[in-house]
């Protein structure tokens, strides 16, 4: 048994272990251990195959793949009878055709395939390695302290903290086996394990409400799912292999280009792209540490990741094209509607869509520029939105909402708070952060693969981006003097977490170009046999890290200043009718008003109805004219 | 001595702004009849200010002000040095960003308003700067100015789409009418000064001068379209600046301060119609 099965099966043990274990206290600690376990195994196996990777098969592969068999089996019939219980048939016929699929498959048509490398750690799996355990065991013992403070202010609802921290660590393991995975049913079983632990954490409280978001989340993946079996019994039946290595090395000929379609929409499920993306919304209703850890930091990146290991399939193909078409609309349609959103969970669960669309994009044009900006963007994402999401978590228990249009009170609250949540929203949008670099390079690499229209799409989408995040930001600055402070408690399992990922955030941007010339460098030059560079000029780097580093330096040089100045306050200008108190002025007739200052949401331009319904139309023309082309041949 | 040229870019830079900005308050007077301020007025009231005392409304919203001078400056260093144009693009934005927090962090009615309009504003002209660049990579195959205006062929060759749309987004970055709804000028204002309404002596000093740097970085962008490697060219292009400069003075004359909805609209319309157009077709013949 080597590192790597152990980092499979060591959050599986823990979950098993988890759910057994009825007593708070000792189960706390237990999640704690098991989450810095999680991490150090994490690193031990990131350590030992960094540089040299590292493939192989199981000799016993016979009755792993028999187990997963049964536990398919086993997750089939729990899916379709939870669908006929609660009316969702089209949830127990998408689970009843693909189980009988993949089982025909396995014992009648699978003989004489052989998988020689079950197995594969490269640089891009030892980088997704990496964000799961880190960033998944930061949120394991984030949420220890969340569903503490959870169940207190929600006591309708029936505490089953056990199951939640036990699917939290299953899907940790399944996670693993996702991007360790070279075998293609086994990506697929951990596939559909990742889509069941998804919809059991929806439908964590049981309301009305969580059921049918976890139901429809189900149903969209189990489409993607479908798609997924389908493509998985096309390769095997005409190419008589199994492994995805094999696939992304063959010919982009029209033949293999229906397999990559269906998978690439399976992607689009996973990555809940339009018209898919209705579900990532309602699994909002889901505890924030589900949120943070499935539906931003690592699940959805199930569907890019599926799609950059495609990318040598998708680069100059029409389905390439096709698929980056579908990803465009989606960046800027997301972009758009996240305007008129106030809902801080709902402005992340957009923005989170908009930029999956925007890794799909880099992933799918296929360059060696516009892949390095690709995973770039997925390790930066996954640190800023985690991080961005379960602070609103925090934010959300301090002031009993989590509408940006509260928050202007955060500063009075908290202010460390408020800070770890401007180094997020800095991260995701703010010139030497993160996610600007991968986009300038990302809008370069357009530019010399000739894709016109999707640099004319990001320029418009990074406009809108710029729009929502700043005035988020402005609310939380808008008390920036504040002085009554009142009084809140802030667990510290909770708050190192978030100080943990608030410094990831500020070591990546300085630490990028490492992470380039280490990691995504060696990788791009195995997958193209061709030198890259890193796409940003020396001189440009060292620009970016002074601005960043002015960033850091300057607000601290400042704080002292004030102090011993002698300047006037004065009070705020209101038209002469401020009673003083800044607070409220005198209105028509002798009324004393309450001062309310609101934020713009424009609904009338980026009304989310109207432009969900067009863009949905746009994308779905555009897929069905792929299908058009994969049915007619007439694609390659 | 690249030292010694940022530093000169550092003084020169405002000290021209400075004296356009002068330029600008005396042909606007004799355009409206008047005789005007001399044509050092704008540093006069600068000095002024700095000698004011500065009342604020809380002790934190200059901060944001300050850093928006020292991001415009590191912006102008990087253009007019022969730097990275994408790059000084980001850092002005993100000058801009805290100019608009500013305005939140006063906590007034009429500073917020002014930094949503702001930001309605930064929204409005973003993408067809982003295109302007794009643009000049296409024609000129590199992001570096130096690169650029080494060139034989003048960038407006390629790009007249491009150039008309950049004519047309600067009347955002120069605060002028039609596009000045969140700050203007002129003293006529709905919404009184905007994000500078809480702001007063040193603070607004610095609000000036930042502006001064706006002025060059905008210029650069038009001159960037017109200057090759020959000495003619370049006093051509700084022409060609001055004439967009007098442009922009005409129809900040010429015209009414428009709702928001029009001033998003007609930008977004017009950097679909001339930068697309433009950035297609050159892709198509190149």
């Amino acid at each position: 048994m080597n590192a790597i099965s152990v980092l499979i099966l060591f959050p599986l043990l823990a979950s098993i272990i988890i759910f057994l274990v009825r007593k708070d206290n000792l189960r706390n600690i237990i999640i704690r251990v098991c989450a810095i376990i999680t991490a150090a195994l994490t690193l031990i196996v990131v350590f030992l195959y960094f540089n040299g990777g590292i493939f192989y098969s199981y000799q016993n592969e016979e009755i792993i793949n028999l187990l997963i068999a049964v536990v398919e089996v086993v997750i089939a019939v729990y899916v379709i009878l939870a669908g006929l219980k609660n009316k969702k048939y089209l949830v127990s016929i998408f689970a009843a055709i693909q189980t009988p699929l993949m089982l025909w498959f396995e014992f009648t048509q699978k003989h004489g395939i052989e998988v020689q490398k079950d197995i594969i750690f490269d640089k891009l799996s030892a980088i997704m390695v990496l964000i799961i355990g880190v960033i998944g065991s930061l949120i394991c013992v984030y949420a220890v302290g969340y569903m503490k403070s959870y169940h207190f202010h929600h006591e309708k609802y029936k505490d089953r903290k056990n199951f939640f921290f036990a699917v939290i660590f299953l899907f940790l393991s399944a996670m693993f086996g996702l991007v360790l995975s070279n075998n293609l049913m086994w990506i697929y079983f951990c596939w559909e394990l990742t889509t069941f632990c998804s919809f059991l954490l929806i439908g964590y409280t049981k309301t009305k409400e969580a059921v049918n978001n976890s139901f429809h989340a189900l149903v969209i993946n189990l489409g993607g799912g479908l798609a997924f079996a389908v493509a998985i019994v096309l390769i095997g039946m005409n190419y008589k292999t199994l492994e995805l290595s094999t696939l992304t090395s063959m010919k982009p000929e029209a033949m293999v280009l229906v397999p990559v379609f269906l998978l690439s929409i399976a992607a689009l499920t996973k990555s809940a792209q339009l018209p898919f993306s209705s579900w990532l919304l309602g699994a909002m209703v889901a505890p924030t540490p589900s949120s943070a850890l499935l539906h931003s930091a690592t699940m959805v990146k199930a569907g890019v990741y599926l799609i950059i290991r495609l990318a040598p399939l998708l680069g100059n193909s029409s389905v390439g094209k096709i698929i980056t078409l579908a990803g465009g609309i989606s960046f800027l349609a997301c972009s758009l509607m996240a305007i008129s959103q106030s809902d801080g969970k709902k402005i992340l669960a957009y923005s989170t869509l908009a930029n999956l669309g925007l890794i799909i994009i880099c992933a799918s044009v296929g360059t060696q520029e516009s892949l390095w900006a690709a995973i770039l963007l997925v390790i930066f994402h996954s640190i800023s939105k985690s991080l961005l999401f379960i602070s609103v978590g925090s934010i959300e228990h301090q002031l009993g909402s989590r509408n940006v249009e509260d928050m202007d009170i955060l500063m009075n609250v908290s202010r460390r708070l408020s800070l770890y949540m401007m180094i997020g929203i800095a991260g995701m949008f703010l010139a030497p952060f993160g996610m600007l670099i991968s986009k300038w390079v990302a809008m370069k690499a357009f530019i010399d693969s000739k894709n016109i229209l999707i640099v004319i799409i990001l320029a418009y989408g990074s406009s809108a981006t710029l729009f929502y995040w700043a005035k988020w930001m402005g609310k939380l600055v808008s008390n920036a003097n504040a002085k009554g402070h009142i009084r809140h408690s802030f667990r510290l399992d909770e708050e190192i977490p978030i100080f943990i990922l608030a410094v990831l955030v500020g070591v990546s941007c300085f630490g990028f170009p490492l992470i380039s010339k280490y990691a995504l460098v060696p990788y791009l030059y195995d997958l193209f046999g061709q030198k890259t560079l890193i796409p940003i000029g020396t001189s440009d780097v060292k620009i970016m890290l002074y601005m960043l580093s002015m960033l850091i330096l300057l607000p601290i040089s400042f704080i002292p200043i004030h102090k011993n100045d002698k300047r006037r306050l004065a009070p705020i200008y209101m038209g002469g009718g401020n009673t003083g108190s800044n607070k409220s002025f005198h209105g028509s007739i002798g009324v004393t008003r309450k001062v309310e200052l609101r934020n713009w949401y424009m609904e009338g331009y980026f009304g989310v109805k109207k432009l969900t319904f067009w863009s949905n139309i746009l994308v779905i023309g555009i897929l069905g004219v792929g299908i058009v082309l994969l049915v007619g041949g007439l694609a390659g | 001595m690249k030292i010694l040229i940022i530093i000169g870019i550092i003084i020169l830079a405002p000290l021209v702004g400075g004296l356009l900005t002068g330029i600008d308050r005396v042909i606007s007077a004799r355009m409206q009849g008047r005789q005007g301020p001399p044509l050092l007025q704008p540093f006069y009231d600068v000095l002024k200010l700095t000698q004011k005392e500065s009342m604020e409304v809380n002790t934190m919203h200059r901060f944001f002000v300050y850093i928006s001078l020292i991001f415009a400056i590191f912006s102008t260093v990087i253009m007019v040095s022969g730097g990275d144009l994408l790059l000084a693009i980001f850092a002005l934005t993100l000058g801009s960003i805290f100019f608009v927090l500013g305005g939140y962090a006063s906590n007034s009615p009429y500073s917020m308003i002014g930094s949503e309009r702001e930001l309605l504003q930064i929204m409005a002209y973003e993408p067809m700067v982003l295109l302007t660049g794009i643009g000049l990579y296409y024609a000129d195959n590199s992001f570096f100015v130096k690169d650029m205006i080494a060139t034989t062929t003048p960038a407006i060759v390629y790009l007249p789409g491009i150039f008309l749309g950049l004519v047309f987004i600067l009347a955002f970055k120069l605060r002028k009418s039609p596009f000045d709804l969140s700050m203007s000028h002129h003293g006529h204002q709905e919404i009184v000064k905007g994000i500078t309404t809480e702001y007063s002596g040193r603070d607004l000093a610095v609000i000036e001068v930042t502006h001064w740097y706006e002025v060059i970085i905008s210029l650069t962008l038009v001159y960037v379209f017109f200057a090759t490697i020959t000495p003619l060219s370049r006093i051509l292009a700084v022409v060609a600046c001055l004439f967009v400069y007098f442009f922009e003075i005409v129809i900040d004359n010429a015209s009414a301060r428009v709702k928001w909805q029009h001033a998003l609209n007609s930008a977004w319309i017009v950097t679909g119609i001339f930068g697309s157009i433009n950035l297609v077709l050159l892709s198509f013949f190149r």
